[in-house]
């Protein structure tokens, strides 16, 4: 049981990075940005790719990261400067990652076996996969969630907060909106292959279909997180964000355990975010409920 | 030199459509540096359109407008926020809702600048908002780290105002931007407004449907009517006016009766 715990943690910490790429446009700008099923498995394409070719693990991680990037800005230039609204912009970019993703690979699925990967280091030290990959996890997380705290802390951060606010009074003030969208689509997705590449690596393969649902699991998180822990402030909510993704892996190993059939997950995924995102509904209904109660 | 020169701008919405609209049609306007104009008309007459072409919302179907010297005619919105301070009818368009008021502050300090990886809001910055916030009267000196979302209709208006002049504009455009207030807030609002202009000598223009406000401040009224000028009254005649006198002259030049009912009401 505390084995199942230990891995849930560790993945969902690698998932923790891909959680907070999706609260940089979902929360922040204010977008829903399909891209990151697509470039959730580019990054995973691009570091099996390396990997396999014996090149430096970590080197495999920044280059998936850079083509991470430009996946964002892909979506952010369809989305801005060719006026195409921003939800199918994603999907667009998404449909032609998985064809780039399989000229990447070469095939549907590279295993990874035998190679020398980010935890290898840790795991040559005597450390369980689980357990290296807890490490890396944990100080990859801290690391993103820091700069990002940074970042949304300068003019620039904010010029982009301001416009996924309210894009009228950004433009009002000088900031050029279409820019701010298509850096925070840039570096919402780069954070989103950086989490590919961990998450192949971890699991030992990369598959062309890994990123099918991803963005279910972010949203998933991102509003376990929110509503478990809080988004008082954004110090905060960074850590709710992360602490969500992982809080959502403990779940699915917790259903899975108590013999929920794998193939149900994503049904269960779906569930459970349509449930969460209708809360503030619910508990309208409720109240109203409540107060017509009262009335009478 | 003129601080603004609209020289013949014509603007059509939605043109060769059943829903075309002409909504300036040859508007020429020039203000002196200093100038406060009222802007009054009946719906539709182009007031709101006018300051949108002059904030660069959209673009103008022909003519020019210079802007202290500066041709801004084809700079896009943005590009011209260094020019001028606005703010909206809407008290919800001024400002970020779930940004903070010194983080509000910041994105108007830097109106119009290059924003780079500096950190947006400094010790010194917090020390120089709150001597401004202090001058709204209004307690939000106290309440820098409170969201926007959370301040009323009045004070995000109040603020905004701020905001609009944090950097000293070219020109202020103020776009009916009482009316969505009740009276009391939107007297103090109005005198806020009335005390930043003059203590700043800053040039500006506001719309609005109050006439008794429009007779009350400024130095200078327009009438607009389909689109373009119909009287423009300034000075000693300016001071002079009365609700029934503006009533009959809009009469006369224009050939019809006023027909704005929120003006009649109020």
């Amino acid at each position: 049981m505390l084995e199942i715990l230990i891995g849930a943690v560790a993945l969902g910490l690698l998932w923790a990075v891909m959680a907070l790429g999706v609260y940089i446009t979902y929360r922040i700008l204010d977008v829903a940005d399909l891209t990151v099923e697509g470039t959730i498995a580019l990054g995973g394409a691009v570091a099996a790719r390396m990997i396999s070719a014996n090149m430096n693990p970590w080197l495999s991680v920044l280059c998936a990261t850079i083509a991470g990037l430009l996946a964002g800005l892909c979506t952010g230039l369809l989305h801005t400067k060719l006026r195409i609204p921003a939800l199918l912009s994603g999907i667009l970019t998404m449909i032609a990652l998985y064809s780039i993703n399989l000229r990447v690979m070469g095939k549907s699925n590279v295993p990874l076996l035998r190679v020398e990967t980010v935890f290898s280091p840790l795991q040559r030290m005597g450390l369980s996969t689980s357990i290296s990959s807890l490490i890396v996890g944990t100080v990859t997380v801290i690391v993103v969630a820091v700069a990002l705290y940074w970042f949304f802390g300068t003019e620039l951060g904010n010029a982009i907060r301001a416009t996924g606010n309210n894009q009228n009074m950004a433009r009002a003030q000088g900031i050029n909106t279409s820019n701010m969208v298509i850096l925070g689509l840039v570096l919402s997705n780069g954070l989103v292959a950086l989490s590919g590449a961990l998450i192949a690596q971890y699991q030992s393969f990369s598959d062309v279909q890994m990123g099918t649902g991803s963005i279910v699991i972010g949203l998933a998180s991102l509003i376990i997180g929110e509503v478990l822990f809080g988004t008082r402030t954004f110090k905060r909510t960074l850590v709710s964000v992360s602490l969500g993704a992982i809080i959502y892996r403990i779940i699915i190993a917790l259903v899975l355990k108590a013999g929920m059939d794998a193939n149900d997950l994503k049904l269960f995924t779906a569930i459970t975010v349509a449930f969460c995102l209708s809360t503030p509904m619910i508990k309208g209904w409720l109240d109203a409920r409540k107060k017509n109660a009262a009335a009478r | 030199m003129n601080k603004l020169d609209i020289t013949g701008v014509h603007k059509t919405f939605n043109p060769g459509t059943i829903n075309e609209k002409k909504a300036l049609n040859d508007l020429n306007l020039h203000l002196q540096d200093g100038d406060f104009v009222q802007i009054i008309g009946g719906n539709g007459a182009g007031k709101s359109t006018m300051l949108n072409c002059l904030a660069g919302m959209f673009p103008v179907d022909a003519g020019t407008i210079v802007i202290d010297g500066e041709d801004v005619t084809r700079l896009p919105e943005y590009k011209r926020a260094n020019l001028l301070g606005r703010v909206f009818q809407d008290p919800m368009m001024g400002t970020a809702a779930n940004m903070n008021i010194e983080e509000n502050l910041s994105l108007a300090l830097h109106r119009g600048q290059k924003r780079g990886l500096r950190w947006a809001v400094t010790n010194e910055d917090r020390d120089f908002f709150s001597t401004q916030l202090k001058m709204l009267d209004l307690g939000l000196e106290n309440r820098m780290t409170s969201k926007v979302g959370l301040l009323s209709g009045g004070q995000r208006q109040a603020l905004t105002l701020l905001m609009a002049t944090l950097r000293r504009p070219k020109i202020l455009l103020l776009d009916e931007h009482t009316a969505a207030l009740d009276p009391k807030t939107a007297a103090k609002v109005l005198e806020l407004s009335e005390k930043i202009i003059a203590e700043n000598h800053l040039t500006a223009m506001m719309v609005t449907h109050n006439m008794r406000d429009a007779i009350r401040h400024g130095n200078r009224l327009i009438m607009m009517h389909n689109g373009h000028i119909i009287l423009d009254i300034s000075g000693e005649e300016k001071k002079k006016l009365t609700v029934e006198s503006l009533l009959e002259q809009f009469t006369k030049v224009s050939g019809s009766e006023l027909a704005n009912d929120r003006m009649l009401l109020s």
